[in-house]
């Protein structure tokens, strides 16, 4: 396996830190290699051939060769095959990469013009700055106040936009301490090449104690925030929060991850966009057994944060 | 026509004198030439905003001059937006159709002209008319959105996002028009004998192209439409703040353009096809195949618009099928490039300089058709996307492909065009200098994407100065290349030497007529007995 | 349409590059048709958007079809279709050569043109005034808007409506063109080619409203 670490080491891909980027380079490398062969069969056959057959005459005879259906077959066939395989190994990591591990570690990521905010589950909130224990599950979810951004950590191989309006989500495990670049990949204006964040992957001591420390700043948690907000706009006053006992509204109690009985028959997980959407726009998936139109909608009249602040306060009901 | 008004001397060009006789020709040769010209100078002008860009990626911001001759972020961004919207929508989108396409396709055919050719001087005036209006962005707020305009930046930026889309809008119109000519003209003018299967490969990727032009423009001209609706009226499509959705904006749009892509490149194939069989004297490898993989290539590619959008948040699903489809895509694009390189076996190969920019387009487009297949692996794109990756990989592609291809048509066609000779030496120092200096500005690209470095950054760290240094040095290279192209030119068209009927010694029939060609192309209506290609 | 009837004999009106007017009639032909598919692609990415947010927000767009008036949207459907049948007579009879009623055909499909213009101009001033602007000027509290963002179903109805609109006037404009070489004597039974195209682009536009009304005022 020797020539397959040479093509390895000769990508230029930065550090591996996570097991994820050392797959995502496997395939890197086989891929390099396989490119290079067929370059070298392609571009090293037009020059055998130009070469060999070089004009020697203006009255050259040549070869009248209109097809050859066995090799035209052959090489429809062989790159499709390598294509497939390829598509499929694809697929496999692809797969591990978007498939979110149960009881990560969250955190939320708000891209901005031109920063990216952080904010742990108690509240502490940081700019430009992730930091993570290592060897832990950890998950993103991301959103964006203006336009979208996108987080990009090229040692973990990973890179998810960051779009206004809707949560996306990335995970990754890190397995080396160190800091990491975080980019910012989607395009968002003047200093969108200084959207530079660090991602720090640090033990576990050390990150319980930047979370301490992070506390004493005197910020609440971010589901003690969403509990004010909660009572703050009278959400109280009809979902019950403490017993599945319907007031006006469905209860919350215990209903976030779980399954949702629509109006229509449908099923819903009530997941975050689940949560978000009801907050936005009350009548578009309404529960099954309850009227239209009674819930106002919040769109534009709470900003990112506090919709954060009330989605986490709905998962922290359990 | 009774008489051989060519016989007298008389073509296409000294039949009418005056600039008002050009402005209102509708002779498809003439407009042929006006599209060269307006080509030539959008080129120019993108790429002096290519080597301007270059220039200030020389050194990080922290060197002083060098590292800042675009004074902010700001002007970088304009810069690299009309780079990105002149070279896409004013040079390699019309170029090889609306100059080669325009001039060829009815001579390859044996017809007098386009089957509308008033539409078709209507659509140089819809471009100039789209593009005056693109450019006069320029004068107003400027425009730094990028070419993708992706909501909601676009909305939300103050620049002039609603005069480039509508300019956007007008040219669409023009290559709509442009298409449809093709498609009726392949359809209904063919000379006796020219039967669908008998028309040279150049006219197959034509047609295909004017099949991806008609439908896919309308969705891309709706879009945009819809783009300066919501910046004017703030209707609520794109915009998340009254529910609407951005990424919306991303799926049209990629419906539109990604096929664009190969409105793109499949010109170029075509121009290829012609060059390597006319200068390999030898019929072509797989005739039907490189045909219908054309029409093959136009059918899939609409339904791979999502593999720009893998790390948008479209589902992990959606994301498998689109790189599925991708990769079946890739294998009618690797049949031709395995064609092309059969026809050379056994020919007799010459090395004139139209055959060096085929050679040199065949180099490049293997290196830009692996790199694609690395990227329509999901998570492999993950890395790259939006990295300098996918910026080496499409200049290899547009670039290395079908401005490699468009010079290389330019050359071959040249002597038809003008009736003159070029300097062969100029003609083969400027591919020397154009193929060096654009392997060595786009090649580090690949590796800087590697590392990491995304695209459209003013600014970068220091461990990816040395690499963008050799890329900046490179484009040095290419402007010099360039220039000599255009020295060849303008040399051969004042003082080339008279050029016979069939230089070459090709077998289409544009070089059955005089060169340059008679008002009406041929004085004596061709009959077709034989297929393109026939060297025997 | 048969193109038998058409003899060589008449070949004045055969442009230079055509051999004979069969072949100028069937490459026209085509190239209405085909541009005919553009338009059809074009307001067809309009009716995806639709369907999309139509399927996120049902309730809103029932909320935005209510403040329609469906009866002059009716009344529209009827008078375009009406207009669609005397473009068609208008093109039989100048294959009849009976031009003077050909030229009456053709004013009366531009007299619908521009009813179903002033009665779209109607509802959209009266819109205005009730404060249903598009998208964000949506005035919420002299609408009592129930959903907050009732402005994107009237992004939509303005954008279809006025892409639609437009397409009317155009087509008015072409009849016009049509009218007045009607009357010069331009067409007879061996020639009608514009006269066709148009037509074809006519009846396409109407095509589209009577898409277009159900999907905007009947809905929910």
């Amino acid at each position: 396996m020797m020539w397959f670490n040479f093509a390895k080491a000769q990508s230029f891909m930065p550090t591996q830190g996570t097991e994820i980027a050392k797959q995502v380079d496997n395939l890197y490398g086989f891929l390099l290699i396989t490119s290079f062969i067929a370059c070298v069969l392609v571009i090293g056959g037009m020059i055998y051939f130009v070469l060999k057959y070089k004009r020697k005459s203006d009255n050259d005879k040549t070869a009248y060769i209109s097809h050859n259906t066995a090799l035209e077959f052959l090489w429809s066939f062989i790159p499709l095959v390598i294509f497939l395989a390829v598509f499929a190994w694809g697929w496999y990591i692809y797969h591990g990469m978007r498939t979110m591990p149960k009881d990560a570690l969250e955190i939320n990521v708000l891209g901005k013009q031109w920063a990216w905010e952080i904010e742990y589950k108690n509240g502490f909130k940081a700019v430009n700055e992730v930091v993570v224990p290592v060897n832990t599950d950890v998950k993103l979810l991301l959103t964006s106040q203006d336009v979208i951004h996108s987080f990009f950590v090229p040692s973990f191989r990973i890179k998810q936009d960051a779009v206004p309006g809707r949560y996306t989500a990335l995970w990754f495990r890190a397995e080396k301490l160190g800091e990491f670049h975080v980019f910012c990949a989607e395009y968002c204006g003047t200093s969108h090449s200084g959207m530079i964040g660090k991602l720090r992957v640090v033990t576990r001591e050390e990150f319980d104690k930047y979370m301490e420390e992070g506390q004493e700043e005197g910020q609440l948690p971010i589901a003690k925030r969403g509990e004010k907000l909660f009572a703050l706009k009278a959400c109280a006053s009809c979902h019950s929060v403490d017993s599945p006992a319907v007031k006006v509204g469905p209860s919350l109690f215990q209903v976030f991850g779980h399954e949702v009985v629509l109006e229509d028959g449908s099923k819903v997980t009530a997941d975050e966009n689940y949560i978000r959407e009801s907050i936005l726009q009350p009548n578009a998936k309404v529960v099954k057994g309850f009227p239209h139109g009674v819930m106002p909608t919040f769109q534009g009249q709470i900003n990112e944060n506090e919709l954060n602040a009330l989605v986490e306060y709905v998962k922290s009901l359990k | 026509m009774g008489h051989s008004s060519s016989a007298h001397g008389e073509n296409y060009i000294n039949c009418e004198k005056g600039l008002w006789s050009w402005l209102t020709t509708v002779d498809h040769k003439r407009i042929g030439l006006m599209y060269m010209i307006t080509v030539m100078f959008f080129f120019f002008v993108g790429g002096v905003m290519a080597l301007l860009l270059r220039l200030e990626l020389f050194a990080p911001n922290t060197v002083q001059g060098v590292g800042q001759v675009l004074k902010n972020g700001d002007v970088y961004n304009q810069v690299l937006t009309y780079h990105g919207a002149i070279m896409v929508f004013m040079v390699i989108v019309p170029g090889i159709p609306a100059i080669l396409g325009n001039f060829f396709l009815p001579i390859h055919l044996g017809a007098k002209d386009v089957a509308f050719p008033k539409i078709n001087l209507a659509s140089w005036y819809c471009f100039m008319f789209g593009a005056a209006l693109a450019i006069a962005t320029f004068f107003t707020h400027k425009i730094d959105t990028g070419w993708t305009f992706y909501t909601p930046y676009s909305i939300r930026t103050g620049t002039s996002t609603v005069l480039m889309v509508l300019g956007a809008f007008v040219m669409g119109m023009s290559s709509v028009l442009t298409g449809l000519n093709f498609i009726v003209t392949v359809h209904k003018l063919r000379a006796p004998g020219m039967t669908m299967h008998r028309m040279p490969l150049f006219v197959w990727a034509l047609y295909s192209t004017a099949i991806l032009q008609m439908l896919a423009t309308p969705v891309l001209a709706i879009t945009l439409l819809l783009l300066a609706a919501e910046k004017l009226f703030g209707v609520g499509i794109f915009d998340p703040a009254l529910g609407g959705d951005p990424v919306l904006f991303q799926h049209f749009f990629w419906f539109y353009s990604h096929p664009a892509v190969y409105i793109m490149i499949l010109p170029a194939m075509g121009v290829v096809s012609e060059l390597i069989a006319a200068f390999s004297r030898k019929v072509i490898f797989g005739y039907t195949a490189i045909a219908y993989s054309s029409l093959g290539i136009a059918a899939v590619s609409f339904f791979v618009w999502g593999h720009h959008m893998f790390v948008s948040g479209q589902s992990a699903t959606a994301g498998i099928i689109f790189s599925f489809i991708t990769m079946l895509v890739g294998v009618p694009t690797a049949i031709k490039m395995f064609n092309w390189v059969a026809t050379i076996y056994k020919g007799s190969v010459s090395f004139d300089s139209p055959m060096l920019f085929a050679l040199g387009f065949l180099f490049l487009f293997a290196i830009g058709g692996v790199t694609g297949i690395m990227l329509a692996v999901l998570p492999i794109d993950v890395h790259f996307h939006d990295t300098y990756f996918v910026v080496a990989h499409f200049h290899y592609v547009m670039v290395g492909g079908t401005l490699m291809a468009l010079m290389g048509g330019f050359y071959y066609w040249f002597p038809k065009m003008f009736g003159k000779m070029f300097s062969e030496t100029l003609a083969r120092l400027s591919f020397v200098f154009i193929f060096i200096g654009f392997n060595v500005t786009f090649f580090p690209q690949f590796i800087l994407g590697a590392m990491g470095m995304p695209r459209r950054y003013f600014d970068y760290i220091p461990n990816y100065e040395a690499l963008n240094k050799i890329s900046t040095v490179g484009s040095w290279l290419i402007l010099t290349g360039f220039l000599i192209g255009l020295y060849a030119i303008v040399q051969g068209i004042r003082k080339g030497e008279k050029a016979p009927m069939n230089p070459w010694g090709a077998k289409t029939l544009e070089w059955q007529t005089s060169s340059p060609p008679p008002h009406f192309n041929f004085d004596v209506e061709p009959v077709v007995t034989a297929g393109p290609y026939e060297y025997r | 349409m048969s193109t038998d009837n058409i003899t060589h004999t008449h070949s004045a009106h055969v442009s230079h590059h055509f051999k004979d007017a069969t072949q100028e009639y069937d490459s026209g032909k085509q190239g209405i048709w085909l541009f005919m598919v553009t338009e059809i692609l074009m307001f067809g990415a309009v009716l995806v958007g639709y369907g999309i947010f139509h399927h996120l927000y049902p309730a809103m767009f029932s909320e935005g079809a209510k403040q329609l008036d469906w009866k002059l949207g009716f009344i529209n459907t009827l008078v375009l279709i009406f207009s669609s049948f005397t473009m068609a007579i208008s093109i039989q009879l100048i294959q009849r050569n009976q031009i003077k009623k050909a030229a009456m055909a053709l004013a009366v499909t531009i007299l619908c043109g521009a009813i179903f213009m002033v009665i779209k101009y109607f509802e959209w001033t009266h819109k205005f005034h009730m404060g249903f602007y598009p998208g964000r000027f949506l005035d919420m509290a002299k609408t009592h808007a129930e959903h907050a963002n009732l402005g994107m179903y009237f992004g939509f109805y303005y954008c279809m409506t006025g892409l639609h609109g437009l397409h009317v006037l155009i087509g008015m404009g072409l009849i016009t063109w049509l009218l007045i070489r009607t009357i010069r004597g331009d067409f007879h039974s061996q020639y009608w080619i514009p006269v066709e195209g148009v037509g074809i682009f006519w009846h396409i536009v109407d095509l589209i409203w009577i898409f277009l009304f159900p999907l905007l005022y009947l809905v929910g």
